[in-house]
C-alpha cells in the first residue's frame, strides 16, 4: 500500500505511478487528507524529488528464464559482439582489407610498450588544449557581446558567416605559411575550426533568455557588471556547455588532420607515420581506436560538467 | 543601501482626502507604440491616485493594454504623455523600491529557493541578508524547500518565491501581473489566500492585474475597469466588504455582476 499525499502530487506523479505499476504494487491510495501544496501550515513539507523507495525484490523480479541484461552494459555487449564479427569476418577472408581486432590490440600494445602512445595522446592534447581554450576565451565573451549589442552583430554577421564554411583544413597551407611546420600550425588551425562555431554559440545563447529574467535582475538594481555576472551568465551557461561540447569534438577532429600535415608527433602523425614507414594499418586502426575513445572521454567529461546543478536547467521548463 | 534609506524616507506621507497616505499618482498618462512605421495607441489618459496600503485591481480584456501600463509604472517603459510619480517622486527607470512580479518565468533557474529570496540582498552584511531570507521563506511558506531549485518546485510555489523574492528587498509598491494566470484554478484560489495574508501583514501598497473578475472582488479595496485597447479608465469600483470576504453574500454577487457588465460580458451562459 503507497499513500500519496497532497504535496506530492504536484510533482512526478507519473514517475511514481510508473514505479508502482512496474513493481506490481496492489493498490495506491490518495491521502486527500493532506492539503494541497498551498494550505500546509503544520509539519514538514514531503520533498518530492527524493526517489521512492520500493522493496528491492519488487523491483528486480523481471520474467524469471528471459535473458535481461542490466541497462548499462548493454552498449558494452554490443562493442562486443561487433568485435566478434569483426574478427570472424578477418578470420574467414584474410583480404588484407583491414587488420582484425587481435591484430589492432596487439598494436596498442606495441604502441605502449615503445612509450609512444602516452607521448602521442599527450602531444594531440595539449593542441587540443590550447587552440580550443584560446578560440574559447576569445569567442565566448565576444560572442556574449556581439549578441548583447545587436549593431555590432548585424555588422560582423556577414562577415562570419563568409568565414565559418571554409573548412579548417583548408587553413593548412596558411597556417603553414604563418607559423611553419609544428606545434603553432595546428593549434592555430584548432583556433580557426573552433572560434566561429563558439561565436556563433554565444551570440544565439544571448538572444535566446528570456526577457523576463532581463526584466526582473533590472527591477532589483543591478549594476551592469553584477548583471553580466548574476543574470547574463548563469543564464547563457547551459548553451554554452553544449556549444562547448560540440564544438570540443570539432577540436578533436581537427587535431587529427592537422597532425598528418604540419607536426611529427600526436595521433594523427601516427596513422600517417604507420602508413608511410611500413604498411602498418594495425598501427592505423589502432590510431584510430584511441581517437574514438578518447573523443568519448572528452564528451563524457563535458556532459557531466552540464549535469552540474546549478548549470543544468532549461529554459523551456515550465 | 540607498533603497532601504529611501523607503525611511517616505515615513511621513502626504495626507490626502481620503485620509490615507497618497503614494502613488498616475496624471494623463498616454502611451504610443510605433509598429512598422504605423503608430498603435496602448494607453489613453490613464488618471488614477492610489493611496499607501490600498490594493488595487486593474482588469480589461486580454490585450487592452494592462501588461503595457504596469509595464510604464515599473519603469521599464517610458511613456509618450502625461507622468507617472511616486510619493511625488517621478518614475524614470526601474527601481527595488517597485518590484514587478511576472505571469510565468519570473524566478531564476539557476538559483535555489534561498538564492532568488536573496537575489536583491546582496548588499545587504551577511547574517542580515540570512535572517531576511529565512523570516521571507516563512512568510510564503515554502520552509523545507530552501535548498531545492525551481524546476522541483509546482507552479504556485514559483510564483509564492517570486512573490517572496520581491518582498525580501522591502519595496514600496508591489505590481502583479496577472501572477496566478498560469496556474490551476484551485491553485489559484489557495493563492488568493495567501496573497491576502501577506498583504494583511506586510501593508504594501499592491496593483494587480488580472482578467479575472472574481480574483478583483475577492481581493481589491478597488477595480479599476479598462477599455479594450486603446485602454482607458472606463470605471473605477470601490469594493466595500470587509476581509475576509464571503464569496456569496449579496453584496459580492452584485459588485462581481456591475464588474462583468462593465467588460460587456454576459453573466449568463
Amino acid at each position: 500500500m503507497f499513500v500519496i499525499s497532497g504535496m506530492c502530487r504536484q510533482v512526478g506523479v507519473q514517475e511514481i505511478l510508473a514505479e508502482l505499476i512496474k513493481s506490481g504494487q496492489p493498490s495506491i491510495e490518495w491521502d486527500l487528507s493532506q492539503p494541497f501544496g498551498g494550505g500546509r501550515t503544520t509539519g514538514t513539507p514531503v520533498s518530492c524529488w527524493q526517489p521512492v523507495e520500493l522493496p528491492l525484490e519488487t523491483i528486480d523480479t523481471g520474467d524469471s528464464g528471459q535473458l535481461r541484461v542490466p541497462l548499462w552494459l548493454r552498449p558494452q555487449l554490443l562493442i562486443a559482439i561487433l568485435l566478434a564479427v569483426w574478427q570472424v569476418a578477418i578470420d574467414r577472408h584474410p583480404a588484407q582489407l583491414l587488420p582484425g581486432p587481435m591484430g589492432v590490440a596487439s598494436g596498442i600494445l606495441d604502441l605502449m610498450e615503445h612509450g609512444l602512445l602516452l607521448k602521442y595522446v599527450v602531444a594531440s592534447l595539449f593542441r587540443v588544449t590550447w587552440g580550443f581554450g584560446l578560440a574559447a576565451l576569445l569567442a565566448i565573451p565576444l560572442g556574449l557581446m556581439l549578441g548583447w549589442y545587436r549593431r555590432g552583430e548585424m555588422a560582423i554577421y556577414p562577415l562570419v558567416q563568409v568565414f565559418r564554411p571554409i573548412s579548417p583544413l583548408a587553413w593548412i597551407p596558411v597556417a603553414i605559411l604563418w607559423f611553419g611546420v609544428g606545434d603553432m600550425a595546428a593549434i592555430f588551425l584548432i583556433f580557426v575550426g573552433c572560434f566561429f562555431p563558439l561565436l556563433l554559440t554565444a551570440m544565439s545563447a544571448v538572444h535566446g533568455i528570456p526577457a523576463v529574467y532581463f526584466n526582473a535582475g533590472r527591477n532589483f538594481g543591478l549594476s551592469s557588471s553584477a548583471f553580466v555576472s548574476r543574470v547574463l551568465y548563469p543564464a547563457v551557461v547551459p548553451q554554452l556547455l553544449t556549444g562547448l561540447r560540440i564544438t570540443l569534438g570539432i577540436a578533436w577532429l581537427v587535431v587529427v588532420a592537422a597532425e598528418m600535415i604540419s607536426v611529427n608527433s600526436g595521433l594523427g602523425f601516427l596513422i600517417v607515420d604507420a602508413r608511410n614507414a611500413g604498411n602498418r594499418y594495425d598501427l592505423v586502426v589502432a590510431g584510430m581506436v584511441i581517437i574514438g575513445v578518447i573523443g568519448l572521454l572528452l564528451d563524457l567529461a563535458m556532459r557531466s560538467l552540464e549535469r552540474v546543478r546549478s548549470f543544468h536547467w532549461s529554459s523551456s521548463e515550465d | 543601501m540607498e533603497f532601504f534609506g529611501g523607503l525611511v524616507s517616505t515615513a511621513q506621507p502626504v495626507v490626502n482626502a481620503a485620509g490615507a497616505g497618497q503614494k502613488l499618482r498616475i496624471q494623463n498618462l498616454s502611451m504610443v507604440f510605433e509598429r512598422d512605421g504605423e503608430s498603435v495607441s496602448a494607453l489613453e489618459d490613464i488618471n488614477l491616485d492610489v493611496s499607501e496600503g490600498e490594493f488595487v485591481c486593474i482588469v480589461g480584456p486580454s490585450g487592452c493594454g494592462k501588461s503595457t501600463l504596469l509595464n510604464v509604472l515599473a519603469g521599464f517603459l517610458s511613456s509618450t504623455k502625461g507622468s507617472v510619480t511616486i510619493d511625488g517622486e517621478a518614475v524614470s527607470g526601474p527601481d527595488p523600491r517597485r518590484i514587478l512580479v511576472f505571469q510565468e518565468r519570473g524566478v531564476f533557474p539557476w538559483l535555489t529557493v534561498e538564492g532568488n529570496i536573496g537575489f536583491g540582498l546582496s548588499k545587504l552584511p551577511r547574517a542580515k541578508r540570512e535572517e531576511r531570507i529565512a523570516h521571507y521563506v516563512q512568510t510564503v511558506r515554502l520552509q523545507g524547500f530552501e535548498k531545492a531549485y525551481p524546476s522541483d518546485l509546482s507552479g504556485g510555489m514559483k510564483q509564492r518565491l517570486q512573490v517572496a523574492r520581491a518582498l525580501a528587498v522591502n519595496p514600496d509598491i508591489l505590481y502583479l501581473d496577472e501572477p496566478f494566470g498560469a496556474l490551476d484554478s484551485i491553485t489559484r484560489v489557495i493563492m488568493r489566500g495567501e496573497l491576502m495574508r501577506i498583504w494583511q501583514t506586510e501593508r504594501r501598497t499592491i496593483l494587480f492585474v488580472t482578467h479575472d473578475i472574481d480574483e478583483a472582488v475577492q481581493m481589491a479595496d478597488r477595480v479599476v475597469v479598462l477599455s479594450s485597447r486603446p485602454a482607458r479608465i472606463k470605471d473605477i469600483l470601490t469594493v466595500d466588504i470587509p476581509h475576509p470576504r464571503n464569496i456569496s453574500s449579496p453584496r459580492y454577487l452584485e459588485l462581481r455582476d456591475e464588474l462583468l457588465k462593465q467588460i460587456g460580458l454576459a453573466y449568463e451562459i
